[in-house]
């Protein structure tokens, strides 16, 4: 018998979390736009929920569905072609993630079935929330996302290789590495519980707090 | 070593050093129904509590009507968000204004209205806005729901140190010319990304001019340009706001407390990463014409065309936008009509921006196929509108007077655009479907509204001024 698919998926995102990420072999799907904006990546009217899960199918809502209801799927937009399903990685350009703060986006992309984004940039907020999620932004030159965006349209099947460790992209013939802070490398790498870490600092907050001034 | 007033807030709330994290101590949890309810849930699996609960507020401002004070007036969902933002609360001993008390607000109107933001705290919210509370030199940012549960359970965030941007605005604002102006000149001259990893601090006469309420709203808009914080050093004004306050600290602590704010600036040698200047008297009336903060221009000038840009990815955002918005290059703002218009949102909703909103609308009438909305920022502000009897102003111009929330900004309730409707909006996003899918917005100061309410049309909001 299967199991209720909220079961399933609740169970996955926590081994997902206990694992970390250490290194990914998949497609790629292309969104070539820059200011890709979090409104965009899940829409306000899918923000009601009040747990993690279930986001995947609004992603990109008004940009990959025809109508309201989710029926009619944009046969132009790159998520909904054929060669670009089951792609783990997203291939964007400049300042993706702009706008508000809602964990919502990296949760619908999490969802969706991707495990790492790399983009020219990321507004700030977005990307704290991907690294907090075990998504991996991963940032690249402009010329570096030009090759890969060719790439891609040449073979959309090519295979990228990710790996964490040794900070590297390889596609083919294509080898790049990127730059990740080494505690956001860490927290990847090891999946740990931040607040679990946090609370091992509790004499320090406690200390901090006691010479608070009173009108705090 | 000189420092700038975002180091000495930083610095003063250091709980350890982590590599290059800083584990930096909070002074202020605001919270709301969307993005709180997934960190309760974390809290809760893991059995563990709010460490501080008397420094968290939470309130109903998003998924709530402006209609109706019943919580499932925009349907089951909504109510269920509003319960579980209710029923958190109330397990962990947290502060909360629901719907009908008279505290209740956007987050960003109440925080300030109540005395709750301070000169030199760290403040946070599952927001983006939450930049508005940097207006009283408080280092305030928006954070994720993870982080929400951290803040939650330890009072604390991972922090790495941001870049310093100071943006100086020199010279007198010319007459008629809003704060929201100002914002929208700044972000269209460094760009919707152009802040990025930096904590904005904003000075020069113009800014120095401006009353608090007016310095929440360039503060607010900070994240539009990409910046982390917006920051605005404490002088008389911002401890003349603070004074008998609900939360302001009272008698011999508020003097204490003052001239600690008084130490509050950036040494006079500090060094910031980037330096921009814009002189006031330049600033006009703006309008955004894209579907980016950034793509804004003059109310006198023509709407761009993609080949004003040399940047492949600017033309490239330009041809969308234009295309999105159905606009043409080189049209004047006269000939673009709307069908819509709101004044409301964390950016513009208080009560100077009520007042100033309503001196226009006593000018003319809402055009007949117009709809046009009011929505105050919070109960206080709707109570003090109706005091000086400016709903009947709007009322008798032909708007609709509504209860607070954040409405049509996002559109989490009902209030919401169909497909190619244009609206005049006093908001702070122009994203593509942010008021609804297909619809059009166009960013402006409250004058500008409702000058666009009267005419039609875009229109110089200062010919009503006169």
């Amino acid at each position: 018998m299967r199991a209720p698919e909220r079961f399933n998926r609740k169970n996955e995102q926590k081994r997902k979390i206990m694992t970390g990420f250490t290194s990914l072999r998949g497609k790629a799907a292309p969104l070539d736009q820059a200011n890709i904006d979090t409104d965009q990546i899940i829409p306000k009217q899918f923000l009601t929920g009040v747990t993690r899960a279930g986001y995947g199918k609004h992603l990109f809502h008004d940009w990959r569905y025809l109508d309201l209801h989710e029926q009619e799927p944009n046969p132009d937009f790159a998520l909904n072609k054929d060669q670009h399903k089951g792609a783990k990685v997203l291939l964007a350009r400049e300042n993706f993630g702009c706008g508000s703060s809602r964990e919502h986006a990296p949760w619908a992309l999490a969802d969706f079935g991707f495990e790492c984004i790399i983009a020219t940039s990321y507004a700030d907020i977005f990307y704290g929330n991907c690294i907090n999620n075990q998504l991996l932004p991963i940032t690249l030159l402009s010329a570096e996302m030009d090759a890969l965006f060719a790439a891609v349209n040449e073979d959309p099947s090519v295979e990228f290789h990710i790996d964490l460790e040794s900070q590297s992209v390889v596609v083919g013939s294509l080898s790049f590495t990127f730059d990740i802070a080494e505690h956001h490398k860490q927290n990847m790498l090891k999946g740990l519980d931040a607040i679990g870490q946090t609370l091992e600092y509790d004499t320090s907050i406690s200390q901090f707090e006691a010479a608070r001034p009173q009108w705090l | 070593m000189a420092q700038t007033l975002y180091d000495k807030v930083f610095n003063a709330h250091i709980v350890e050093q982590l590599g290059e994290d800083t584990l930096l101590y909070i002074d202020r949890h605001l919270i709301h129904e969307v993005t709180s309810p997934q960190a309760f849930a974390g809290l809760n699996e893991k059995g563990r509590k709010v460490r501080r609960p008397d420094l968290t507020f939470g309130t109903m401002d998003h998924s709530i009507s402006t209609r109706s004070l019943a919580l499932d007036a925009c349907g089951p969902q909504n109510k269920l968000q509003l319960q579980t933002l209710a029923i958190n609360c109330e397990q962990h001993n947290i502060e909360l204004y629901p719907v009908g008390h008279k505290n209740q607000g956007i987050v960003h109107v109440i925080g300030p209205q109540l005395g709750l933001i301070q000169p030199g705290m760290t403040v946070v919210c599952g927001d983006s806005h939450t930049a508005t509370h940097g207006a009283f030199g408080a280092l305030a940012f928006g954070i994720g729901t993870s982080q929400v549960e951290h803040v939650l359970a330890t009072q604390t965030l991972k922090q790495s140190k941001a870049k310093s941007m100071k943006v100086e605005v020199s010279g007198s604002l010319p007459l008629g010319v809003t704060a929201k102006d100002i914002i929208l000149a700044i972000i269209g001259e460094i760009g919707h990304a152009g802040a990025t990893g930096h904590v904005i601090e904003y000075c020069g006469q113009a800014i120095s001019e401006l009353s608090m309420e007016e310095r929440m709203t360039i503060c607010n808009m900070s994240i539009e340009a990409g910046a982390k914080a917006g920051l605005i050093a404490p002088d008389n004004k911002t401890v003349d706001y603070l004074q008998g306050r609900e939360f302001a600290p009272k008698g011999a602590q508020f003097d204490e407390a003052r001239q600690y704010w008084e130490s509050l600036y950036s040494d006079d040698n500090a060094e910031f990463d980037a330096v921009v200047v814009l002189q006031a008297k330049d600033i006009e009336p703006q309008i955004t014409w894209g579907t980016n903060p950034g793509q804004v221009v003059g109310v006198n000038q023509a709407i761009p065309s993609p080949d004003d840009f040399d940047d492949p990815i600017e033309k490239e955002s330009a041809i969308k936008a234009l295309k999105y918005m159905g606009l043409e290059a080189g049209q004047t703002w006269d000939d673009v009509k709307v069908s819509h218009v709101f004044i409301g949102s964390c950016t513009n909703s208080r009560i100077e921006d009520l007042r100033a909103a309503a001196t226009v609308a006593a000018k003319g009438k809402v055009k007949s196929d117009i709809t046009a909305i009011v929505v105050p920022g919070s109960v206080e502000v709707k109570q003090q509108a109706e005091e000086e009897k400016l709903d009947k102003v709007f009322i008798d111009a032909g708007f609709e007077w509504r209860l607070p929330g954040c409405s049509m900004c996002l559109g989490m309730n009902d209030d919401i655009l169909q497909p190619g409707d244009r609206c005049a909006s006093t908001s702070n996003r122009n994203f593509e479907g942010r008021q609804g899918r297909g619809a059009r917005t166009h960013l402006v100061s409250p004058e500008m509204a409702v000058a666009a309410a009267i005419q039609g049309n875009f229109t110089d909001s200062r010919k009503f001024e006169a």
